[in-house]
């Protein structure tokens, strides 16, 4: 029973977790629990079973589908060169599967710079990601400056989450 | 308080000397001005007696005109409404002669009469501006004709030109304020553009809230609008005709994103920042060429363009020194000069219409301020401090300046606040619910 509701619990959350970036596919839906689908006829990505690791979840859960950054800085750490290590490793075992890297910022900033700076982060992921041999056509890079935090609160308890870049994956042509 | 004044005055009438009533000592004697400099300055007193309504009914659109003059002039800081209660005599007719001393008599130096008239929807406007210590009209009577649906824009006229002629300036009532209309959670927030009247009312909704939208600018004409668009999947640059509301994207060099757009002075180039591969470039469009031009060629971020009102130079920010500053740069190329050098980050400089100022944002120990700074970086001034303020935009005369100040936490949100380019009359903009990225129109023809 309780690892039934657990299940359930998982699916639940990732199911929230797939539509936290509406914007993502243009005209996209304001409500956060819907599907996600956009102008483009891009329909939302479905998870897959439970625990297969050949699944979007699993990618999201498992292999961690962002890195933070330090105040100001768009270099990876260690660990997120860990995590993407294992991102580029999915991504080549995966190989129907496209990529939008978006970066982001925290709120401590000007608007345009922001933006400017989400730019650098979402490429310094992509670069990463080419290096580990992941080919660039597959991967695209946006940038929502400090737009869309994930995290509301003004101190480095929520700046530092929403100094990031999210590797969003999807099957399907970008066009 | 008027007893006295009637002392001084009967005492300087005797003595032979002109009317002398503090504290503006020889203001008989010079035409009425205020001079708008950066010291301490008294508001100048005035009264505006209620415009006379010349056709029946239009009574309410009097009062309404009246109390739109006198709070333009009043929101300045630099006047100040002399109450109704206090006045010794009215004036009841448009045309009859001002009997000066009565207004003398309650340290009224400026008088305002006007008269208003309604014909089916048509709408006239008179005004007379006096100056009550020379016992004189300040320039000529005059008249605005349009609709009444358009009536506050009337009131503006009639105070543009009283602002005019007592502060030697151009005026900035009747003018209009693109800006972002916010609302919903602070990890949810939707944005759509919208414009009003500069002191908030008439507003109006340019777009919808489908995707993210920021930063809008307006073309110096105000017919059109340049801002950063979502609605692609990725950020960017739309033009947005006013009139009609109709829109579409502007055609960059190629790139993977393209925001911050600003337009030239005779609104033919839009100059912007191109992001590839990870840099951010600056870069111009001839709307009418399709010409694209590089500006700029460094692995440093380059954003938040203004043009120089003569339309020859650029001021941006970058982050090449390793920080956030603000660099100037000819049009046609060059070198940058870095004209930011005080402690902190400086970032979206926008030049004054009047070519002498350059209005930013600074962030410094965890503080957020507006500021201006000569062209060549000195006398820099900040007007305000807070958690975060930023994104100023000027006045077309170049007077004040209207930004966003953002409230912390997880309630928190953006509301537009204008200041006097000399730091005094820090004020919000009444718009209802959150707003930012206030881009100032032009004073309407």
């Amino acid at each position: 029973m309780n690892r039934y509701i657990t299940g359930l619990i998982l699916v639940g959350a990732m199911g929230l977790s797939a539509c936290t970036n509406p914007d993502r596919f243009g005209g996209g839906t304001t409500d956060p629990t819907a599907g996600t689908t956009g102008p483009s006829g891009v329909a939302g990505t479905d998870l897959g079973a439970l625990g297969d690791p050949r699944s979007p979840g699993y990618f999201q859960q498992a292999v961690g589908d962002r890195v933070l950054f330090e105040v100001d800085q768009s270099t990876l750490t260690a660990t997120a060169q860990a995590t993407l290590a294992g991102q580029a490793q999915w991504l080549l075992t995966n190989s129907d599967y496209l990529a939008v890297i978006e970066g982001h910022a925290d709120e401590q900033g000007t608007r345009e710079y922001n933006v400017a700076l989400g730019a650098r982060r979402a490429n310094a992921v992509r670069e990463f990601l080419i290096s580990q041999g992941v080919p660039s056509s597959r991967l695209r890079t946006v940038s929502y400056g400090k737009e869309r935090p994930v995290a509301v609160c003004s101190d480095e308890s929520c700046y530092g989450q929403n100094r990031r870049a999210v590797t969003v994956i999807s099957i399907g042509t970008l066009g | 308080m008027i007893k006295r004044f009637w002392a001084i005055y009967l005492l300087a009438l005797m003595a032979g000397a002109a009317a002398v009533v503090a504290p503006v000592a020889s203001l008989a004697q010079e035409p009425l001005r205020i001079e708008i400099t950066n010291g301490v300055i008294e508001p100048l007193p005035f009264a505006a007696p209620i415009f006379e309504a010349e056709t029946a009914g239009s009574e309410q659109l009097a009062r309404d005109i009246t109390a739109l003059v006198a709070q333009d002039l009043t929101s300045t800081g630099l006047f100040r409404e002399i109450p109704a209660a206090s006045f010794i005599s009215g004036v009841s007719s448009f045309a009859q002669p001002v009997a000066y001393a009565d207004w003398r008599a309650i340290n009224s130096q400026a008088l305002i009469t006007g008269a208003v008239s309604v014909n089916g929807s048509q709408l006239v406007v008179k005004f007379r501006l006096y100056d009550v210590f020379s016992g004189a009209e300040l320039g000529g009577g005059l008249q605005f004709a349009g609709t009444v649906e358009g009536w506050r824009r009337m009131g503006h006229k009639v105070a543009d030109a009283v602002y005019s002629r007592i502060t030697g300036e151009a005026g900035y009532f009747d003018s209009r304020v693109v800006f972002v209309a916010e609302s919903g959670p602070k990890d949810n927030r939707l944005k759509r553009l919208a414009i009003m009247d500069y002191d908030g009312s008439n507003v109006q909704y340019l777009t919808d809230s489908a995707t993210i939208v920021l930063a809008p600018r307006f073309s110096p004409t105000g017919d059109r609008v340049l801002y950063t668009s979502y609605e692609s999947g990725f950020p960017r640059i739309n033009v947005l005709d006013v009139a009609s509301v109709g829109r579409q994207q502007l055609t960059t060099e190629a790139g993977e994103m393209a925001f911050s757009p600003r337009f030239s002075r005779d609104g033919r180039q839009v100059v912007y920042s191109l992001a590839n591969g990870g840099n951010t470039d600056l870069y111009i469009t001839d709307l009418a060429t399709g010409v694209h031009t590089r500006l700029t060629s460094a692995p440093s971020i380059e954003t938040a363009p203004s043009f120089s009102p003569d339309g020859t130079q650029i001021v941006f920010e970058s982050d090449r020194s390793g920080s956030q500053q603000l660099y100037i740069m000819p049009v046609t190329g060059g070198e940058p000069r870095r004209i930011s050098f005080g402690e902190g980050r400086y970032g979206s400089p926008v030049w004054s219409p009047r070519g002498d100022q350059i209005a930013f944002t600074k962030q410094n120990a965890g503080r957020f301020h507006i500021g201006v700074m000569r062209t060549d970086g000195s006398e820099e001034r900040l007007l305000s401090a807070s958690f975060l303020d930023e994104s100023p935009t000027w006045a077309p005369n170049g007077r004040v300046l209207m930004f966003t100040r953002e409230t912390q936490g997880a309630t928190g949100g953006p509301s537009l606040y204008s200041v006097d380019i000399s730091g005094r009359n820090l004020q919000a903009v009444p718009v209802q619910g959150f707003a930012s990225d206030a881009s100032w129109g032009p004073l309407q023809p």
